[in-house]
């Protein structure tokens, strides 16, 4: 259960990580008007509770969800997510995308423009700027936003419980369960969550490390 | 800074006006603790122009959740409604006040049946709220024939469309009924049996649920589920193929009980909203928005002579007597299920 937790938030940060950048960087190139129409699309969701946007993930995945009705009218025919590891992922990946868009977009839009100038001017491609100059100069915003992904995925409790079907139980799950749900033994809860605070924190570390030794934008 | 000064001026006068509105006389209020969707909700208001009291209402979603909380020391409710076996377990940890019976005349109301219950057998801790039966639940517009035993939960043809309780002890009840033990057993070798047969029933279950269920069985979802018959009434109005059936073998009967915790803080009041909710006409009123049985002689008659009953919700005695009513388990039997649970769940 360990290893299926990170094992998840692994995946849902990865993803993101994937989906975030480009999104950011793209946005970053735009003009301040759309920028702004961006962040307002991208809060928007975020004023609804997360667990009504779970839920709402729940109808739209079941079997005859929305998602598969839409599928069945355009005659692909079905597929099932729900109640698999996939649905779970794709929780964590919806609920906490921004947490990683936000910091990469920051940190993009606040680029220096005149680096990339200077960059093309000493006979840099678009490619070879992009890898020697925004990526390396992008990373704090980066480490910032996986943190940010990753230690609310690993210790997720309800999406699994909603998108899951109860049958992929994260670390989470469990410490839940001994506070608040069947099994009410707050001795085993609290280890479970100090250990896994030690976790998460060996994580916080390693990634410090990564980001240059630790410049203090890198995470909080 | 001229900014600054508005912005403060402003705080200022809302401060002020807060504490104009906090010098008022403070309401009476009484804290409750209910199941969520167990009440018609106009009846708290209803209480409030009666007496002035000021319903707190707040809700939980388990058994065990509301223990938590009451134990975990950080609410202090003046009325909770647990069901029969956590009356009992609460009764035993000293979490309850007795009660005051000359404040709630109402009391007389109560059915004889659901007084002097094994949790309770005294009554001096607890006043029936509602009670019921669990029941299968199933679509009949994807079965050939509507089952009538618990085994359908266990029938691969139905692999992947049934739903299973996301709780130990109706879990556990299901596979005890199966396999011919009480509900009850605190025997160790048969309820590892009652673990064993929840095993091999995981994979083909289609997603452990509570309150999901409604979603999944009025969306058509899955085929067999198991759950409290009062509720089916709710998810029927979403899919009408849907049938209810209290399986052959045995099944659970409960009794949800209002209690009044040692940390209340008004109990006077407490009682007063006890003895409102055993009202006939808040009986009869929660009977028409819950679906649940109920346990008052009067609302009973009311709904028999306006023909509202649903006969599953009032099995005949002969049924009456095979069901079962869960008793407070000894430590050890607890501690065996929650072992036993955990580690069914972390099985991937």
């Amino acid at each position: 259960m360990f290893a299926a937790s990170f094992r998840l938030a692994f995946y849902a940060t990865a993803i993101c990580l994937l989906i975030s950048y480009p999104i950011a960087y793209v946005v970053s190139r735009e003009t301040p008007q759309v920028q702004s129409v961006f962040m307002v699309l991208l809060m928007v969701p975020m004023w609804i509770n997360f667990l009504l946007r779970t839920y709402a993930w729940m109808s739209i995945l079941e079997n005859n969800g929305l998602l598969n009705k839409l599928l069945v009218l355009l005659g692909i025919g079905k597929v099932s997510i729900i109640n698999t590891e996939a649905a779970v992922a794709l929780g964590m990946v919806y609920n906490y995308l921004p947490f990683m868009l936000l910091p990469i977009l920051t940190v993009l839009q606040k680029l220096d423009r005149s680096l990339l100038e200077a960059s093309s001017d000493l006979g840099a491609n678009g490619v070879r700027t992009f890898l020697r100059v925004v990526f390396p100069l992008s990373l704090p915003g980066v480490l910032s936003g996986v943190t940010m992904v990753f230690v609310p995925s690993v210790s997720t409790f309800v999406i699994s419980k909603l998108l899951g079907g109860g049958k992929t139980l994260l670390l989470g799950d469990l410490i839940e369960m001994q506070f608040l749900g069947n099994a009410y033994n707050p001795y085993i809860g609290s280890a479970v969550s100090i250990v896994m605070m030690l976790i998460v924190l060996v994580c916080m570390f390693v990634m410090n490390k990564f980001g240059d030794g630790g410049e203090e934008t890198s995470m909080f | 800074m001229k900014k600054f000064s508005k912005c403060l001026a402003l705080t200022l006068a809302t401060a002020a006006s807060l504490s104009l509105v906090s010098s008022c006389q403070p309401a009476e209020v009484v804290n409750v603790f209910n199941w969520g969707e167990y009440i018609d909700e106009d009846l708290n208001a209803e209480f409030t122009k009666q007496t002035g009291i000021v319903v707190n209402y707040k809700t939980y979603t388990t058994n065990e959740m509301l223990y938590s909380t009451m134990k975990s020391g950080g609410a202090s409710y003046d009325v909770i409604i647990p069901s029969d076996y956590m009356v009992a377990r609460m009764i035993e940890e000293d979490m309850l006040l007795p009660l005051d019976f000359t404040n709630i005349p109402n009391y007389n109301d109560i059915d004889p049946s659901k007084k002097g219950l094994l949790y309770d057998p005294d009554n001096e801790y607890s006043v029936p709220y509602t009670w019921g039966i669990v029941g299968l639940i199933y679509d009949a517009s994807t079965t050939s024939e509507a089952p009538d035993s618990w085994t359908a939960l266990f029938d691969k043809q139905y692999a992947g469309n049934i739903l299973m309780f996301d709780n130990p002890r109706d879990a556990f009840a299901i596979a005890l009924a199966v396999l011919g033990y009480g509900l009850n057993t605190t025997n160790e070798s048969e309820i590892r049996e009652a673990y064993a047969l929840l095993k091999e029933q995981r994979p083909l279950v289609q997603a452990y649920v509570m309150d999901q269920v409604f979603d999944k069985m009025g969306g058509g979802e899955a085929v067999v589920a198991p759950y409290y018959v009062g509720d089916y009434f709710l998810m029927r109005e979403d899919n009408p193929n849907l049938g209810v059936v209290i399986p052959k073998e045995t099944t659970n009967t409960f009794v949800d009980a209002m209690c009044i915790p040692k940390s209340a803080k008004n109990k006077t009041a407490a009682e007063q909203y006890i003895n409102f909710m055993c009202s006939t006409d808040s009986g009869y009123r929660n009977a028409i928005a819950v679906g649940y049985s109920t346990p008052l002689v009067s609302v009973y008659e009311k709904l028999k002579a306006n023909d509202e009953l649903e006969d599953i919700c009032y099995p005949d005695d002969e049924t009456m007597a095979r069901l079962e009513v869960f008793i407070n388990l000894p430590p050890e039997t607890r501690k065996l299920y929650d072992e036993l649970w955990a580690e069914l769940m972390i099985d991937n």
